[in-house]
């Protein structure tokens, strides 16, 4: 009986090509303007760590002006100050922690290998010994430095996958050495390639930016006095001098992130900074109420916002569109079975049963369905492309069509064009035969 | 007119598909208002002047790596040797580009002390030539001469005692009459006094999307630090073979490396570039909107013609013309729309109202929902056009056939 119903779909389609065509055009066009759109939004908002997406959490402690929050509704600061960062990394109870900054320095190769290599500028993430193992960050060669390191602020660096390229021609360069901000830097360890989007540990800045080409630990940033290239924040001047006087500031420079393995560790955690807050207001800070976070990372790109303004609109014009689309279908579907009416009339006359007539037309919304969705899947994949080659600055890695977003597609228009197909197909099967007949 | 007491008769009968064509015209109507809106309002923020005289400026950075590289003496040779090259105009050392994204702000204030309400606004280091090497118009007072310029070191956060700032700025601090501003001294760092030389009409501050992306403030402090910026202005048409010149000229000094050659035309292009690919993606979406919209109404309305095709006949038979059958459909198709349109108006201005609330958008102005509800209009009926000519080509005989 199904193959029955595929022919008298096709019979039935080859018969009005024009509206057929249309009604695909319709169902292509709306499922890839919503599916190009819907990507983008999901690969924006994707959690790149899922399993760690409870045990992972961004720290944020209330050290703002007393006057007004930080922003709106009354959220902390997204960074920490010096002094937070390095009073919590010394005795806040977490099972891994590290604090975060970014440095640009200029690279340059010792003499006698720098042969071929022009210095140039690069930018650091300097962290703790703690970042590799929490982030399930991948090694190629090597591995992280050690908690001794980071105490002994020794010039130790791991080197992007890219950046080992450039040095060292990509071969295993644990142990040799290179320039870094006029210092001798170590490398102990070389990344595979690793791109979580979005960058969830950094997100001050952006959200897409490729990850940096190097990273040395913090206490190498500070001992040295190496600047910042990221965001900082004060809400109050700074009232000492030079860099002392700056990092003993209210100023808010360092990402704070713990790792909290259970719901035990993370309370314990949370009182323990509770608690630190209420003892830095005996020394006169933390003016304003108690009011500390730990967000876990799909909380922590949820309050950052990092689905851009534009792809959420687009996405929800996209979804107006689909929807004219299928209004389209109903009303042309409509059209094309009502046309039908005689021929239904006849088959009802002949001993076809109103369900067999409702198969058989559910039968071909669901051709129309599939076509539709095969014609929305290369729109999606050409609408990706378009808006890569648009938005040239975004990572193209945003605009990358899964197999799951491939299959959704082409489910979404089946799914869409049945129901746009249903009120029809009701009404083809109520076809009384005999007023049909009448009229011939 | 005849025609419109049967038309909404059938319309009453019918319902389902006249009911459809109009919901479809009002989500119609709905998108296009409101995505032409957010074009036209993204474009009035790309056309906002930046003061500067783009088509004819270029930057260079440069960033020095050898510890004893003299800083201060390379600055003056290089300056010396821009402003001296042909077809340069002038040169200065700045510490952030216009538009860029990246840059430094501090809030100035008619009071000090830190419980004031400052004005915010973006800070550009420079030297006394910079009113021409940045084309900026001064409006009023006077600009910084060299015996103003102070060098800025690393770790000397002193500020100087004057300051040039745009017209914006200084009404946001003196709201009655801008030009009181000329003379007053203002406060920066809560505490630190400037006195404001000279009012300049516009500069914009590098972050296009910051409410006060007009506030800039211009300080006779140049940075002295390993990394330079200097922004320079040529002659009308001679920028390009000048940026090659000039960077050419730079990479000679040992010690360091150039980082960055770029022209202000392309600055302008990646600082909006978001925008404008919004643009072509919602421009793209009125466009296939339009064209599904038209074509479905062409499918819709074939197909009634050939349902009526007996009907038809029988009128013309009757003693209809043909202009009078065209005219029934496409009477028809206006009556829809008419109603798709007024649902389509509510709707639009709902839509809007939730797009101010979710992504503070602006507000839509009427005159949108005016050309949208005629687009719609004009749309209908080109598209029924062609359905209601061969309507009217129906011929009479057909009324006496029997099926």
């Amino acid at each position: 009986m199904f193959s029955y119903y595929i022919k008298l779909a096709l019979v039935s389609m080859r018969k009005t090509p024009g509206l057929v065509a249309l009604m695909v055009l319709a169902i292509g066009l709306g499922i890839g303007a919503a599916m190009t759109t819907v990507t983008v939004n999901y690969l924006m908002g994707t959690n790149p760590i899922p399993h760690k997406g409870d045990e992972l959490f961004a720290v944020q402690l209330d050290n703002w002006d007393p006057n007004e929050p930080h922003s709106e509704p009354n959220l902390p600061p997204d960074q920490v100050t010096y002094t937070d960062a390095m009073n919590l990394i010394k005795s806040a109870p977490a099972f891994r922690q590290t604090a975060q900054s970014r440095t640009g320095q200029v690279i340059e190769l010792n003499s006698e290998q720098g042969k071929d290599l022009k210095p140039y500028l690069a930018t650091a993430r300097t962290n703790y010994a703690d970042f590799f193992p929490m982030f399930d960050v991948p090694f190629i060669y090597g591995s992280g430095w050690s908690k001794e390191e980071d105490k002994n602020e020794s010039l130790v660096a791991v080197l992007s996958k890219e950046t080992n390229e450039k040095l060292f021609g990509g071969e295993n360069s644990v142990g040799k050495t290179f320039i870094f901000g006029s210092k001798v830097m170590q490398v102990v360890g070389v990344l595979d390639t690793w791109q979580p989007l979005p960058k969830f540990y950094d997100l001050t800045t952006g959200a897409f930016d490729e990850p940096e080409a190097l990273y040395v630990p913090f206490t190498v940033q500070v001992a040295n006095e190496w600047g910042r290239s990221g965001n900082t924040n004060c809400w109050k001047p700074v009232e000492g001098t030079g860099y002392q006087g700056f990092i003993q500031s209210e100023c808010v420079w360092i990402q704070l992130w713990a790792e909290l393995p259970n719901e035990d560790a993370k309370q314990e955690y949370k009182s323990f900074i509770d608690n630190y807050v209420k003892d830095q207001k005996i020394l006169g800070r933390f003016p304003r109420p108690l009011n500390n976070h730990l967000n876990s990372v799909p909380q922590w790109l949820e309050v950052q916002k990092v689905v851009a303004n534009d792809a959420q609109i687009l996405m929800w014009l996209s979804a107006l569109f689909l929807l004219v689309c299928l209004l389209n279908t109903i009303g042309l579907m409509l059209a094309k079975f009502i046309g039908k009416s005689g021929e239904i009339g006849l088959r009802r006359a002949v001993g076809a049963s109103k369900q067999s007539i409702f198969n058989q037309h559910l039968m071909e919304s669901c051709c129309v369905g599939l076509l539709g969705g095969i014609f929305g899947l290369l729109l999606t994949w050409l609408g990706l492309k378009g808006i890569q080659g648009l938005y040239s600055n975004l990572n193209a890695s945003l605009m990358q069509l899964d197999l799951k977003m491939a299959i959704g597609s082409v489910v979404l228009a089946v799914v869409a064009t049945i129901l746009a197909g249903l009120y029809p197909t009701i009404m083809a099967s109520r076809v009384l035969p005999a007023t049909q007949l009448k009229s011939q | 007119m005849r025609d419109f007491l049967p038309i909404l008769k059938i319309i009453r009968k019918q319902k389902t598909a006249p009911i459809l064509l109009a919901l479809q015209m009002a989500v119609t109507l709905m998108v296009i208002v409101n995505a032409a809106f957010i074009i036209t309002d993204r474009n009035r923020l790309m056309e906002r002047s930046s003061g500067l005289d783009e088509d004819n400026m270029f930057y260079i950075s440069s960033t020095a790596y050898e510890e004893d590289y003299a800083l201060e003496n390379n600055l003056k040779n290089d300056l010396k040797m821009i402003r001296s090259t042909h077809g340069i105009i002038n040169a200065t050392p700045i510490n952030a580009i216009p538009l860029s994204g990246g840059g430094w702000s501090m809030g100035l204030s008619t009071k000090p002390g830190s419980n004031n309400d400052g004005a915010g606004t973006a800070i550009y280091m420079v030297d006394e030539h910079a009113i021409d090497a940045l084309g900026v118009n001064l409006i009023a007072g006077e600009f910084f001469t060299q015996a103003d310029i102070q060098f800025r070191t690393r770790g000397n956060d002193k500020w100087p005692p004057v300051v040039v700032i745009t017209k914006a700025l200084a009404k946001e601090l003196f709201p009655d009459d801008y030009n009181a501003a000329l003379g007053e001294t203002v406060y920066i760092n809560d505490n630190d006094p400037m006195m404001v030389k000279g009012i300049i009409e516009t500069l914009q501050a590098p972050w296009n999307g910051w409410s006060g992306v007009e506030r800039s403030s211009l300080i006779p402090t140049p940075l002295l630090f390993k990394s330079v910026t200097y922004m320079i202005r040529t002659e009308k048409g001679q920028r390009d073979s000048l940026m090659a010149e000039i960077e050419e000229k730079m990479a000679k000094t040992p010690g360091r490396f150039i980082r960055r050659v770029r022209d202000m035309s392309e600055v302008r292009e990646r600082s909006y570039s978001f925008h404008s690919a919004t643009n072509t993606v919602l421009l793209s979406v009125i466009i296939a909107l339009t064209i599904v919209t038209g074509l479905g109404i062409v499918g819709q309305a074939s197909f009634s013609v050939n349902k009526r095709r007996k009907q038809i006949g029988t009128r013309r038979a009757l003693g209809a013309s043909k202009g009078q059958i065209a005219r029934y459909f496409m009477l028809e198709n206006a009556v829809i729309t008419s109603f798709g349109v007024a649902l389509g108006l509510a709707a639009s201005i709902g839509l809007n109202m939730v797009l101010v609330e979710t992504f503070s958008l602006p507000k839509l102005p009427w005159h949108y929902l005016l050309t949208g509800s005629v687009v719609l209009f004009i749309l209908g009926q080109l598209a029924v056009a062609y359905p209601a000519q061969r309507a009217s080509a129906v011929s009479p005989a057909i009324a006496t056939r029997s099926a």
